[in-house]
């Protein structure tokens, strides 16, 4: 794109979207699968879109990302793709032998109408095998939404309430975000004191060590006994509207465990409210290596408040992950002035407003205007930055045209990052998280003062 | 892992071993569903052959995925526009889908066209255009006529065919905005350079060797290129045809519509830039473009042979596996490893034809291990049990590699360093080298480490 928008702004009603800032449900159907244990994701559509996802996935998380494909043909869409789901789901567990086999469908077999969940029960699935799946057309929602779909599956094929009283545990669904992420909730809960149930928990799968031996199945994952007692568990955060809080939903529904919907934690604020939702529901107390962490966040963040402050910065990206960014860069002092997210709407079911009305609520506290869109493009974000120029742009790779074009330093964060490596190993979430981001985001500055200086200005010590 | 694939006999009509049994290797089928197939899909095929075309909307007619998938990711230099380095998409949702695309279409054609002043747009189907009806052909026909512009559509639902067809349907596009020309009207020294995308400038080492020998490159399919180059192909006197999987088809047409003759050449490795200059020199007339072909050979092997010839001495003794699209490059490459002292013990592609797996089994050694579509267990068991310490691949086997501890090329759209010609040779060795001597392999388990 380079220098190919045009600064004027004009009214678009034409509904296709230029440099888009989401991709289809798809590939959140088989990220989130791949946050069980020993699981198989497969794709039910032509090869092209699992091959498309799984290298998406490969470049975001440089690991491999395994799933099958129903390998449609032109005979399959006219007939029908009943015989092909029969035959892959035979072969699946013949040839590569998962535990479980996680099913979502594409734009194809949405609009050819094959009913998945009769399939599967017309097969034979092997003894102590399960196959599970998720409606995930491309034509609603995003990746987010097809994320938010495949958990909720999980709770609706394996969840159960078997005990008259709820264990002492809390389910956590992390929302679609890093494995670093997840070890870093997984971690905080843990040191809580608290046991906890992740999933989808794609940390010791996409993030697995490096051991001279290719295993289709790594250690990692959400087992599925796990996801079974989700069912017993007295509580569930839900973190992140949109990818967590109708799985959480349909727990309460399914297994009356009850859910709170918090946001992703990133930033003080928001992992102040985790900790706050597990102390007070477990009544524990937050021990000191939390508190010292905090403190030393507290610290960086009045050692260098200054650098930050009143500094404008557009961030893109996923709703939830863009949503604690907003926060975090507001409790900085930064001034946010484009926010936007390709994903639409609010999310299903949730009782809170929109991502617009959120985002608007948060720079309303806090005194600030911005721009502010869901459901949008890249090429609306770049316009807003030529007539409204940013010191910094936070967002995932695809951000990197607009930097260059506009010369504005890019802080990358979310998915995908394809241009830069150990993102996916390292969390942005809870107190060492927001350490992280800070890190990054006064080093993107300050690097860019450098480089801007005059010798005349040129400082040893900033 | 490997038993439970012996399993699967189905696949084992897709590999062979050279040496131990007959050697006709099953492919150019579709693949068995609920396999972990590297493959990808008629559009894929079509997009990655067209999006080079620089100054040329790629408008993807479907929900946001296959355009997001697709953007950007060839690493295809341009000298000029970079319209196509941007993502198009009808963005589908779910009322077009009950309602039907085509009003969606025109409009977003219209909205591109007049923001980007564009001469050339592709609309590509995608597999939910096959199946809802939109008419691409009466919609791009409307549009084009409403501006006055090329509006080609390009056949590619995905579930249509493999990469093949997709390679098909971008030749059928690119045969539509082609100008006849009357063959008097043909330049001497023109040829135009088929299945050549200029991955990190290749295109552009190929041409200054054509210039120096006194040929001039008339468009090039598609590296580089633009609807005013392509539309003057028919004015070469001949098509030289590098990547042949997709571009077979395009070459035979250009013969049969305007009597262009074509040649298959390669600039992989050494050997094969000779031999393509060669040929191609001598398909123009011989002659003076001979002897100057012979000069530039002369010099650049003498440049760079020394060169290589290092790396081979830290090479040698190596094994290379090799996993690629075609069946063309898996050829070449073959040779080229030989050039610096690495043997193949293992070679499969992903849409090779029968011929070229005939010429890969006379190339390689006994016991070399040859398979079609295969899926990562393949890839792994024959890796590991051929003693590979290289794998030559594309994005999805980099991972995989590495996580058996090997060294890894990628011979596809993520390569960062021009590989052509005679410093592409140069450049090939170097990133073995360096891959395959790095320290951190000290570390792994395989080598001993913890």
């Amino acid at each position: 794109m380079l220098d190919c928008t045009p600064k004027e702004h004009k009214e678009r009603n034409s509904g296709g979207a230029i440099n888009p800032a989401k991709t289809c449900q798809p590939l959140g159907a088989m990220y989130a699968a791949l946050g069980i244990h020993g699981c198989l994701p497969h794709s039910h559509g032509s090869q092209g879109c699992c091959s498309f996802h799984r290298m998406h996935l490969s470049r975001h998380f440089r690991e491999p990302a395994m799933a099958s494909t129903s390998s449609f043909t032109e005979g399959a869409s006219v007939f029908g793709g009943g015989a092909n789901l029969k035959t892959a789901i035979k072969n699946v567990f013949a040839i590569y032998n998962p535990e479980v086999m996680a099913v979502h469908t594409t734009c194809l077999t949405e609009t050819i109408g094959d009913d998945i969940p009769n399939i599967i029960k017309s097969t034979e699935v092997p003894e102590g095998k399960i196959v599970i799946h998720a409606n995930t057309p491309s034509y609603v929602g995003s990746h987010i939404t097809g994320f938010s779909n495949m958990t909720k599956g999980m709770v609706s094929y394996l969840a159960e309430a078997t005990l008259p009283v709820k264990r002492e545990q809390v389910n956590i669904i992390p929302g679609f975000v890093n494995p670093g992420d997840m070890r870093e909730i997984k971690r905080i809960v843990k040191v809580m004191g608290i046991k906890s149930i992740m999933f989808p928990d794609t940390s010791g799968v996409l993030d697995a060590p490096m051991t001279g031996k290719f295993t289709m199945f790594p250690q990692g994952g959400a087992t599925v006994a796990q996801i079974k007692d989700s069912g017993n568990s007295k509580l569930t955060l839900a973190l992140g509207r949109f990818a967590s809080s109708d799985a959480a939903e349909l727990l309460v529904q399914k297994c009356q465990v009850p859910a709170t919907t918090l946001k992703t934690p990133i930033g003080i604020k928001a992992t102040d409210a985790l900790l706050v939702a597990l102390r007070r529901a477990f009544a524990q107390e937050v021990p000191y290596e939390l508190e010292e962490e905090r403190g030393q966040l507290v610290d960086i963040m009045t050692d260098t408040h200054f650098h930050f402050h009143g500094k404008q910065v557009g961030i893109f990206g996923d709703p939830d992950i863009v949503t604690g960014l907003t926060e975090l860069v507001l409790s900085l002092g930064m001034k946010p002035v484009h926010i936007l997210t390709g994903t639409p709407g609010g999310a299903k079911g949730s009782v809170t407003g929109s991502f617009e009305e959120e985002i608007q609520a948060m720079l309303a506290s806090a005194g600030v205007t911005a721009n502010v869109k869901s459901g949008s493009d890249l090429f609306t974000f770049h316009q807003w930055l030529k007539n409204e120029p940013v010191d910094l742009i936070i967002g995932n790779t695809y951000g990197k045209y607009i930097a260059r074009a506009e010369d504005i330093p890019l802080v990358r964060v979310g998915f995908p990052v394809l241009d830069r490596s150990v993102h996916s190993y390292l969390p942005i979430v809870g107190y060492r998280g927001a350490m992280r981001l800070i890190e990054s985001i006064s080093n993107a500055l300050l690097d860019r003062a450098d480089r801007d200086a005059t010798d005349a200005d040129f400082e040893l010590v900033m | 892992m490997s038993e439970a694939t012996a399993a699967i006999s189905e696949r084992e009509q897709f590999i062979a071993t050279k040496g131990r049994r007959k050697n006709t290797i099953k492919c150019d089928a579709d693949s068995i569903a609920g396999c972990v197939s590297q493959r990808a899909c008629v559009y894929c095929g079509a997009r990655v052959v067209l999006n080079p075309v620089t100054d040329a909307i790629h408008l993807v007619h479907g929900p946001v995925g296959c355009a997001n998938y697709t953007w950007d990711i060839r690493g295809s230099l341009s000298s000029g526009s970079e319209l196509y380095r941007n993502s198009f998409t009808t963005d589908l949702r779910e009322k077009d889908i009950i309602f039907g695309g085509e009003k969606k279409l025109a409009r977003i054609i219209d909205e591109l066209v007049t923001k980007y002043q564009a001469k050339l747009v592709f609309v590509y189907s995608t597999c939910i255009v096959g199946v809802i009806g939109d008419d691409l052909t009466a919609v791009c026909k409307a549009a084009a006529s409403r501006h006055g512009i090329e509006v080609i559509p390009v056949e590619s639902s995905g579930f249509i065919g493999n990469k093949s067809a997709g390679y098909r349907a971008a030749c059928e596009a690119l045969l539509k905005l082609i100008d006849p020309v009357d063959r008097r009207e043909a330049a001497s020294r023109t040829i135009n350079y088929l299945g050549e995308f200029n991955l990190a400038g290749e295109a552009w080492i190929i041409k200054d060797y054509l210039q120096q020998m006194g040929v001039q490159v008339n468009t090039v399919f598609t590296g580089d290129s633009t609807s005013a180059t392509i539309k003057g192909a028919a004015k070469a006197a001949l098509n030289i045809v590098q990547c042949a999987g997709s571009m077979y088809y395009l070459a035979g047409k250009l013969q049969e519509l305007y009597g262009i003759p074509y040649q298959q050449v390669s600039f992989l490795g050494l050997e094969d830039t000779a031999q393509s200059l060669r040929n191609i020199a001598e398909a123009m007339g011989g002659g003076e473009l001979r002897a100057k072909a012979e000069v530039l050979i002369r010099q650049e092997t003498d440049r760079v042979a020394p060169i290589i010839k290092g790396y081979r001495e830290k090479l040698a003794g190596k094994k290379a596996a090799v996993y690629v699209g075609g069946g063309f490059k898996a050829i070449s490459l073959i040779k080229q490893f030989r050039e610096i002292g690495i043997e193949v013990v293992m070679v499969g592609t992903q849409t090779g034809r029968p011929e070229e797996y005939d010429t890969i089994n006379e190339l390689v050694s006994d016991g070399t291990v040859i398979l079609d579509d295969a899926n990562p267990a393949e890839l792994e068991r024959f890796m590991t049990g051929q003693g590979a310490h290289l794998l030559v691949g594309g994005v999805k086997e980099r991972p995989l590699a590495y996580k058996l501890g090997l060294a890894f090329i990628d011979h596809n759209h993520n390569r960062k360093h021009p590989l052509s010609g005679f410093d592409g040779a140069v450049n090939f060795a170097q990133e073995v080298y360096s891959t395959v001597c790095s320290p951190v392999w000290q570390y792994t388990a395989r080598q001993g480490g913890v």
